[in-house]
C-alpha cells in the first residue's frame, strides 16, 4: 500500500500540488486524470522521489525518504514523461539497466531472462540490438517500459507511458498492465489522458484539478458525466456496451 | 569488442609516441642526462593528459551534456587572475623567493573553494538549473579576466612579461617535488572514481533514471563534481590552463569507442589525452623549437575540431 498524506508542491507563488491526502490499495491499477497542469505528474514525481515536496510518503507503513535508495530500486520503479537519453546505447543495453539495483553491470542467467521478457512484452526483440537514435518515439517509450519492467518491482509509476503508441501498442500495454496486477499482484499508479484505458482497465481512478484531489474511486463512481462535468469543465456524455462505461468526448 | 581493439590501438600509439619523446637524439653520451629530465616531464604530461581526460569525462555525464568542459566554470581565468595577483602584489623578485609551493596550494585551494561555490549553486536546495550556473561561471570567468588584464596594464612591463610566461600551459619547467604533491592527489581521485564507474554510467541515463534506478543521486552526482574541482585545479595550478583538451579528447574517445560504458571510455579518453600531449610537446620541443607553448597548438586543433562537432551536429 502506498499511502499520501498533505502532498504539497509549490513553485515560487504557483501551488502545483494543493495538501493531497490518499492511499493506494495494493495488488491494483490506480489510474491518475486530470487537465493539463492538474499536478497528476508532480505527484506522481514526489512519491517516485524525483520531486522534493512537503508531505509524508509512506511504502507498507515505511516512509519512502527512510529506504536505503538500492533497496527501494527493488520495490518501487517510476517511468518520467520524457525519456532523452543522450549516451548512446542500445536497447537492450537500456533495458539491461533495469537489473541495476540487483547485480549492478554484471549480470546473471536470471537477469538476463527478465531482459529478454520485458522485450517481448513490449514487442522490441527484433530491435534490441538497435541503437535508441535510429527508433522512433513509440520504439523509444517502448524501450523505457520494457527497463522499468525489467526491474521487476512490486511497486510500478508510470508517467503517461502510452505517449506516442500507436492504438495497437496502447491497448497492448493496457492489458499487460492488467495482467501484471491480476497474475504477478504489482501495484501500480499510470497517469493517463485517454480516460477511456481508464474507464475499461483501472480498478481504482484519482482525478485531480488545480493541484487538489477531486475524485478517488472505483470506475462507476468516477465515470459519470456529473464527476467528469467536475473533472474537466465540459460535458462529457457517457455510453455504457458490454458493461463497460465509454466516454464520447470527441463531439 | 569494438571497443577493446580501439584500446589496443592507442596503446601502440601511445607507447610509439613516448619512446619518440624519451629517446629523441639520444646518444650513449647523453642518455644520463636526457633521460632523468625527460622522464619527469613524461610523467607531468601523462598525469596532466589523463586528470584532464577524467574530469571532462565526468563533468560531461554528470550534466548531461557533451560540448562542456570544466574550464567553462571559469577555473582558467581564476587561476590567470591569481598568477596576476602575486605578481602585482609581490613583484616578479619576491616571487622567486617565496616558495613555488606555497604559490600552488593558494592556487588550488582557491580554484577548489571557487568551484565548490559554483556546484553548491548547482546541486543545493536552491537548484538554479544547470545553464544559469554555467552563465554565472562564464561571467565569472570574464570578470576574472578583466581584472587580471587591468592589473597587468598597471604593472611594470618586465613584470608582465614573468605573467605572460604563465599565462600558457607548460611542461617545459615542471616542479619536481609539485609533481610528487600533485600525482598523490590524482591518484587519490582515481581511486575514488575506480569503483564507481558503473555508477557513472547510470548518471548518463540521465538524474530520474539514475534515482528510479536506485543511485543516491545527490550525494554521487556531488561527489563527482567535487572531484572534477579537484582534478581540474591541481592540473591548471601544476602546468597551467589546458583544459580545452579534454573536450577534445573525450568527444574523440566517445566517437571511437561508440559505447557508454566508462569502463572503456576512461581508458580510451586518457589515452587520447596522454598520447596528444606527449606529440604536442615533442612538436613543441623538436620543430618550434620551444618558441611556441603547447597550449597554442592544443587550442588551435582543439578549436578547429570544436567547430567541426558544432557544424556537424547543426546538419544532423
Amino acid at each position: 500500500m502506498i499511502t499520501i498524506r498533505n502532498a504539497h508542491k509549490h513553485y515560487g507563488r504557483q501551488t502545483v500540488v494543493n495538501n493531497v491526502s490518499l492511499s493506494i490499495q495494493a495488488n491494483s491499477l490506480t489510474t491518475l486524470i486530470g487537465s493539463n497542469g492538474a499536478g497528476k505528474s508532480t505527484l506522481l514525481s514526489m512519491v517516485g522521489r524525483l520531486v522534493d515536496g512537503q508531505g509524508e510518503f509512506l511504502l507498507e507503513g515505511k516512509p519512502i525518504s527512510s529506504f536505503k535508495p538500492t533497496d527501494l530500486a527493488k520495490q518501487l520503479s517510476m517511468l518520467r514523461q520524457s525519456n532523452q537519453v543522450s549516451a548512446r546505447l542500445t536497447v537492450r543495453e537500456l533495458v539491461n539497466f533495469g537489473r541495476f539495483p540487483y547485480s549492478k553491470t554484471r549480470l546473471t542467467t536470471k537477469d538476463h531472462q527478465l531482459v529478454d521478457q520485458a522485450l517481448s512484452f513490449m514487442d522490441l526483440t527484433g530491435f534490441a540490438d538497435k541503437y535508441l537514435d535510429q527508433l522512433s518515439g513509440g520504439e523509444r517509450q517502448r524501450a523505457s517500459i520494457a527497463m522499468v519492467l525489467a526491474q521487476d518491482t512490486t511497486y510500478v509509476l508510470l508517467d503517461e507511458p502510452l505517449n506516442n503508441l500507436d492504438m495497437a501498442h496502447s491497448v497492448h500495454i493496457m492489458k499487460l498492465l492488467r495482467r501484471l496486477v491480476d497474475e504477478h499482484h504489482k501495484t501500480i499508479i499510470v497517469v493517463l489522458h485517454d480516460i477511456n484505458f481508464a474507464s475499461c482497465y483501472s480498478d481504482y481512478i484519482i482525478a485531480m484539478k488545480d493541484g487538489k484531489l477531486v475524485q478517488h474511486g472505483n470506475t462507476e463512481q468516477v465515470i459519470n458525466s456529473e464527476r467528469l462535468m467536475e473533472i474537466y469543465g465540459m460535458h462529457i456524455p457517457v455510453a455504457e456496451q458490454g458493461g463497460r462505461r465509454y466516454c464520447l468526448y470527441h463531439l | 569488442m569494438h571497443a577493446k581493439r580501439t584500446i589496443a590501438l592507442l596503446s601502440l600509439c601511445f607507447l610509439a609516441s613516448v619512446l619518440a619523446f624519451l629517446l629523441w637524439n639520444v646518444t650513449s653520451a647523453n642518455l644520463l642526462y636526457h633521460l632523468p629530465r625527460r622522464a619527469v616531464k613524461l610523467a607531468a604530461l601523462c598525469m596532466t593528459g589523463s586528470a584532464i581526460a577524467l574530469s571532462t569525462l565526468m563533468f560531461q555525464t554528470v550534466t548531461a551534456n557533451n560540448i562542456l568542459t570544466p574550464s567553462i566554470l571559469g577555473l582558467d581565468s581564476l587561476y590567470l587572475l591569481i598568477q596576476t595577483m602575486i605578481v602585482f602584489l609581490f613583484g616578479s623578485k619576491q616571487l622567486a623567493l617565496i616558495k613555488r609551493h606555497s604559490e600552488y596550494l593558494l592556487s588550488v585551494v582557491l580554484m577548489v573553494v571557487f568551484s565548490l561555490i559554483l556546484f553548491s549553486l548547482l546541486l543545493g536546495k536552491r537548484n538554479l538549473g544547470l545553464s544559469l550556473v554555467l552563465l554565472l561561471g562564464m561571467m565569472f570567468g570574464q570578470l576574472f579576466g578583466g581584472i587580471a588584464s587591468f592589473i597587468q596594464i598597471l604593472i611594470d612591463p618586465n613584470e608582465f612579461l614573468t605573467v605572460q610566461a604563465r599565462l600558457f600551459a607548460s611542461f617545459n619547467s615542471v616542479n619536481t617535488s609539485l609533481l610528487f604533491v600533485s600525482s598523490l592527489l590524482f591518484g587519490g581521485v582515481f581511486l575514488v572514481v575506480l569503483p564507481n564507474l558503473d555508477t557513472l554510467d547510470v548518471l548518463s541515463l540521465g538524474r530520474d533514471t539514475a534515482i528510479s534506478l536506485g543511485i543516491d543521486y545527490p550525494l554521487k552526482s556531488r561527489l563527482f563534481l567535487v572531484l572534477v574541482a579537484i582534478l581540474t585545479s591541481v592540473a591548471t595550478a601544476l602546468v597551467g590552463p589546458v583544459t580545452f583538451l579534454g573536450l577534445l579528447v573525450v568527444n574523440l574517445a566517445k566517437q571511437m569507442a561508440k559505447t557508454y560504458r566508462h569502463r572503456l571510455l576512461l581508458p580510451v579518453s586518457c589515452l587520447l589525452s596522454m598520447t596528444s600531449l606527449v606529440l604536442g610537446q615533442l612538436l613543441v620541443e623538436r620543430i618550434f623549437q620551444f618558441n611556441t607553448p603547447i597550449s597554442i597548438i592544443i587550442n588551435f586543433l582543439g578549436g578547429i575540431y570544436f567547430l567541426s562537432l558544432l557544424i556537424s551536429r547543426g546538419k544532423a
